[in-house]
């Protein structure tokens, strides 16, 4: 079993009639970190509320690590959980609770975890985003940026088989984005990163999906889309003032 | 962004009353009240006595007497109230300064004031050695459902936030040049108010799913159990006890004299 994630021919249209998916089929491997790509309103994050079983009902189906999203099943629907990990974009809306410690180990707590094991879990996620030192804060008393090092902390503790970021550099000065590229790749676990921030997902995502009017518009090396304008412009995908891919290629 | 006011009432010492567990001093808050609440009114030297006391654990709390007494403010409206009584109070009368006022209105003045100043003294107290958080934990030891601790947990940890988004929102308003003048402006209030619900709304649905993506299931982990010596419900126990020393001795000696 080397597929972390396989989605296939996912079709979603929402209680009101609007249709978001199309039929989304793809797979990435265990260890891959992959950017998900695309304009506003194309299905990102539709379909990454199909990931862990929130959003269901449509046609095609979602494995996580061979197991398939049945959001019948509680039980199975609890693992799915545990091995996806979704970090929000709004870290006040992931942490919810007093103190940095409590919201870490809300996640392990719901797995069962209790006591020493369970400190020693929230200790290691916070040690990894390099927040220890704050574990006894409230998140309102953190930076922006700390506060969404702690959210990827909250999700690292429940062990996940693939770690979902959803616009993880929105709103980071750029200080604290450099900061959270060099966490995330310091980490040693599948990433499928949604981000409008090209750069970014150069840096960090060897390999790029596209996902444009509810289905899969492209799929390939990051580098190598990005440096096709016409693919980029018929996706309204634009690049930064300056920002030149086929140098980075080209290194 | 970042420090919030809602901490604001709780005063870090390393103190043996910060030290007790939250659901003691509660207790022990409450039964104090209780004794001062019913001591006979006449029983002037009672009510000092109850003032020694939380003297006595402001020093052991090393909580500063000015601060208490910044935060006593809190009572102003009750005095306005109490100081209201002796005029429009029936039933015989004393002249002060010229003044006819109520005996049984300066009596009552003076319950409101002792009683009132004293319960409000305990609580600023109880804030000030505990934290929020822990005094939610505290109810909540005490038997208050669940549910309603974590909606408090959560109006704690939102509040901020809330706060924050309406000020963003009032500087957006000032900003194109609007000022609230006179009741016709209560229109454009009323509906930075609505839309401040509906973003409140979202938010909660928001913060539902991303609790939904980490296992939630209802029912909030169990944390942190750490129940109470009975060493900690004695030291607690000494404030209540005292206090209904005083209370006995105060109604065994307004019966001897009555």
């Amino acid at each position: 079993m080397d597929a972390s994630l396989e989605v296939s021919g996912l079709a979603y249209a929402y209680p009101d009639g609007t249709q978001a998916l199309f039929g989304v089929t793809t797979s990435i491997a265990r260890g891959e970190r992959v950017a998900l790509l695309g304009p506003n309103g194309a299905g990102k994050t539709t379909l990454v509320l199909h990931l862990n079983g929130i959003l269901h009902g449509g046609a095609g189906t979602v494995r996580v690590g061979g197991m398939p999203v049945d959001p019948s099943d509680k039980k199975a629907l609890k693992e799915i959980r545990r091995r996806v990990g979704v970090v929000f974009q709004d870290p006040d809306d992931q942490l919810f609770m007093p103190t940095v410690k409590e919201d870490v180990a809300f996640g392990p707590a719901n797995l069962g975890l209790r006591g020493r094991e369970l400190d020693e879990r929230v200790a290691e996620a916070l040690e990894r985003v390099g927040m220890a030192a704050f574990a006894d804060r409230a998140p309102q008393h953190l930076s922006f940026g700390q506060r969404r090092r702690v959210a990827v902390a909250t999700v690292l503790a429940m062990r996940p088989e693939i770690l979902v970021l959803d616009e993880p550099s929105s709103n980071l000065d750029p200080a604290s984005r450099r900061e959270l590229a060099e966490i995330l790749l310091s980490l040693d676990v599948t990433v499928l990163m949604v981000t409008h921030d090209l750069p970014y997902a150069a840096q960090l995502c060897p390999r790029s999906l596209i996902l444009s009017d509810g289905i899969i518009a492209a799929d390939g090396p990051t580098l190598d889309l990005l440096s096709d304008a016409e693919l980029m412009a018929a996706h309204r995908l634009e690049l930064p003032f300056g920002f030149v891919p086929q140098a980075l290629s080209g290194a | 962004m970042g420090a919030g006011h809602a901490h604001s009432l709780y005063l870090r010492r390393d103190s043996p009353v910060h030290a007790l567990p939250p659901h003691c001093k509660i207790v022990a808050t409450v039964g104090f009240v209780l004794a001062v609440a019913v001591t006979p009114r006449h029983e002037v030297w009672a009510f000092a006595l109850y003032a020694v006391l939380l003297a006595a654990v402001a020093a052991v709390a090393r909580i500063p007497a000015g601060t208490i007494a910044r935060r006593m403010v809190i009572e102003v409206p009750f005095v306005a109230f109490a100081l209201f009584l002796p005029f429009v109070a029936r039933g015989p009368e004393v002249e002060v300064l010229g003044l006819a006022l109520s005996v049984d209105g300066l009596w009552g003045a003076f319950t409101i004031l002792a009683k009132g100043t004293l319960g409000v003294v305990a609580s600023i107290l109880l804030a000030a050695t505990t934290e929020p958080r822990t005094l939610l934990l505290g109810v909540e030891r005490l038997g208050l459902p669940p549910l309603l601790t974590q909606i408090a947990t959560f109006m704690f940890r939102y509040l901020d936030v809330v706060a924050d988004e309406l000020r963003r929102m009032r500087v957006a308003r000032a900003s194109r040049g609007f000022e609230a003048r006179d009741l016709r402006d209560a229109k454009v209030l009323a509906r930075s108010l609505a839309s401040l619900f509906l973003r409140c709304y979202e938010r909660g649905e928001r913060v539902h799913l991303a609790m939904l993506s980490r296992g939630y299931d209802g029912r909030m982990p169990v944390l942190a159990e750490a129940g109470a010596s009975r060493g900690q419900w004695a030291a607690s126990a000494l404030l209540p006890a005292a206090a209904a020393v005083v209370a006995a001795a105060a109604w065994m000696v307004a019966f001897r004299l009555g």
